[in-house]
């Protein structure tokens, strides 16, 4: 599959596989199209050459209400924000795709809600409005928003970036959990290289367009590529040089300011 | 000649931008009339959106009608007493608002009070992957979210404009009967006589439906269609009424010498 935005190129011709009821993990450094990836997973997006197949279903070859019908019964999604929707308080959030999609009547919406918000922690909380959630909450409410049609497949969009490590460790947990007991596919886009290492079956780090390295945790930490091992490891200098690429430093200086 | 290969280069980018962002805009409409349909299921959308782009406009409408009909009355005063004139003063006051500045003044105060919340709300929402979530969980934000702003604002307008005009009217009434020593019922029988409800009210009406219908589409457009960063949603919002006015005040000119037959 190939996707390109403008004259750069995303990704260039990559080959991925995730497979069913495993949490698969897609790491690589920042600006890399991580993303981007998802919105293409979810049909938001459309790529230049190739396939994606969901559930057997080629994502972009269906009609605008086919795609509609995929999304509802196969894909929950987490975004970075939350993109919880600040009009309706947590509980009026989670319930929100059941109003939508199911003719359920209320008292059933409400049990399910407040099931799927125990499930996160946070069934206390159903009166709040999103915006007096602090970060980690309200990921964990968009996770249960997530998860109240019973998707098939989950995919997390850097879901540990910017929290607190109390905050990590509670969406490690629940990442963790929600993929055994539910037995839902689960992919998590992330550069938080130990959190998701800890908690994933296989893993593809991506870098500049192409898929560098995939395997499991443990192969991907004895890695001899020399820019995996940096990327791993956190380190700041390696193939990934410190410098943006710029001329040499005296010459700058010597040039002087620019008319 | 490099300076004027960048040039033309330059003419033709912004050419190219502003023709896509016509066909983008045509499109959004007619995926937008096309999603009207799924209010009929979901009313409370509508409703809810009637209040917050017309209710909440009404105070500013009233206000400024009020103040509207009075200076007219007062101006049309000063002229018409040279000519011993002044018992035509209702007629002066009703044709203008009637014709032209209900319609008008509905259309701009209405764009810059709910066109540039409607803008600001839309992109907020898209710049904090509202929209993305929701189309991720199977609802268009098309249907849930514009859908229903649209037609709010498309039934507020001519609605807000009908309050504007009778608001005005009074505010005339009040200034010629009490500053001005006019009989109540030369006021009003003079009114009777010359203003003709199709040539004036109604056509009136009609370009209030033609403004709200095109500062609508331009205020849910510019909210849909903006960079998702604080500086797009700046000029989103900027653009919504700088191009709702100017696209009043334009289709009013051609809509008058349509509707006159000047």
């Amino acid at each position: 599959m190939s996707f390109s935005r403008g004259e750069r190129m995303i990704f260039d011709n990559i080959d991925m596989d995730i497979v069913r009821g495993k949490v698969t993990a897609i790491m690589g450094p920042s600006g890399t199209g991580k993303t981007t990836l998802l919105k293409l997973i979810g049909g938001q997006l459309r790529p230049d050459a190739g396939t994606i197949h969901v559930d057997g279903e080629n994502v972009h070859q269906l009609s605008q209400s086919a795609l509609y019908k995929l999304r509802q019964r196969t894909m929950g999604m987490l975004f970075q924000s939350g993109a919880l929707l600040t009009d309706l308080s947590v509980f009026d959030n989670v319930a929100f795709p059941l109003r939508e999609h199911t003719a359920l009547p209320e008292s059933a919406i409400h049990h399910l809600v407040l099931l799927k918000l125990e499930a996160v922690g946070l069934r206390g909380a159903r009166d709040l409005m999103p915006a007096e959630l602090s970060g980690g909450m309200a990921r964990r409410v968009a996770l249960a928003r997530a998860i109240a049609l019973d998707p098939e497949m989950i995919m997390y969009d850097e879901p540990f970036t910017g929290q607190d490590p109390i905050s990590m460790g509670v969406l490690v947990k629940l990442i963790h959990d929600m993929n055994h007991a539910l037995g839902l596919t689960s992919v998590v886009v992330s550069h938080d290289v130990d959190e998701t290492a800890s908690i994933s079956d296989y893993i593809y780090v991506i870098s500049n367009g192409k898929v560098v390295q995939n395997g499991t945790p443990v192969d991907i930490k004895q890695s001899s590529s020399p820019w995996v091992r940096q990327f791993m490891g956190g380190l700041a200098d390696g193939p990934v040089p410190f410098h943006f690429p710029a001329q040499p430093l005296m010459d700058d200086l010597l040039q002087g300011v620019k008319r | 000649m490099n300076g004027l290969a960048n040039f033309l280069q330059a003419v033709g980018h912004r050419l190219l931008n502003r023709f896509s962002r016509i066909g983008r805009g045509s499109l959004f409409l007619w995926q937008c009339l096309l999603s009207l349909g799924y209010l009929l299921r979901r009313p409370r959308l509508l409703v809810a959106q009637l209040y917050s782009v017309g209710v909440q406009t009404l105070l500013i409408i009233l206000v400024a009608g009020l103040f509207v009909g009075m200076v007219l009355a007062l101006q049309a005063y000063i002229v018409l007493v040279d000519f011993g004139a002044e018992e035509s003063i209702s007629l002066m006051v009703s044709l203008s608002i009637l014709r032209e500045l209900g319609p008008v003044f509905t259309g701009l105060l209405f764009a810059g009070r709910a066109g540039s919340a409607l803008t600001a709300e839309i992109g907020l929402m898209k710049s904090t992957e509202q929209l993305s979530g929701m189309e991720m969980m199977a609802v268009n934000p098309m249907k849930y979210i514009i859908a229903p702003r649209f037609l709010a604002g498309i039934l507020s307008v001519p609605m807000l404009t009908a309050i504007f005009m009778a608001i005005a009217i009074l505010g005339g009434f009040f200034v010629a009967t009490e500053m001005l020593g006019i009989y109540e019922g030369v006021f009003w029988s003079q009114m009777q006589t010359k203003v003709d409800f199709y040539d004036d009210l109604i056509n009136g009406m009609i370009k209030s439906v033609v403004f709200g219908f095109v500062v609508v589409w331009i205020a849910v457009f510019e909210g849909y269609d903006c960079v998702p960063t604080s500086e797009g949603l700046g000029q989103a919002t900027t653009r919504t009424v700088v191009h709702g006015s100017l696209a009043v005040l334009g289709l009013d000119f051609i809509l008058t010498a349509l509707m006159f037959n000047v």
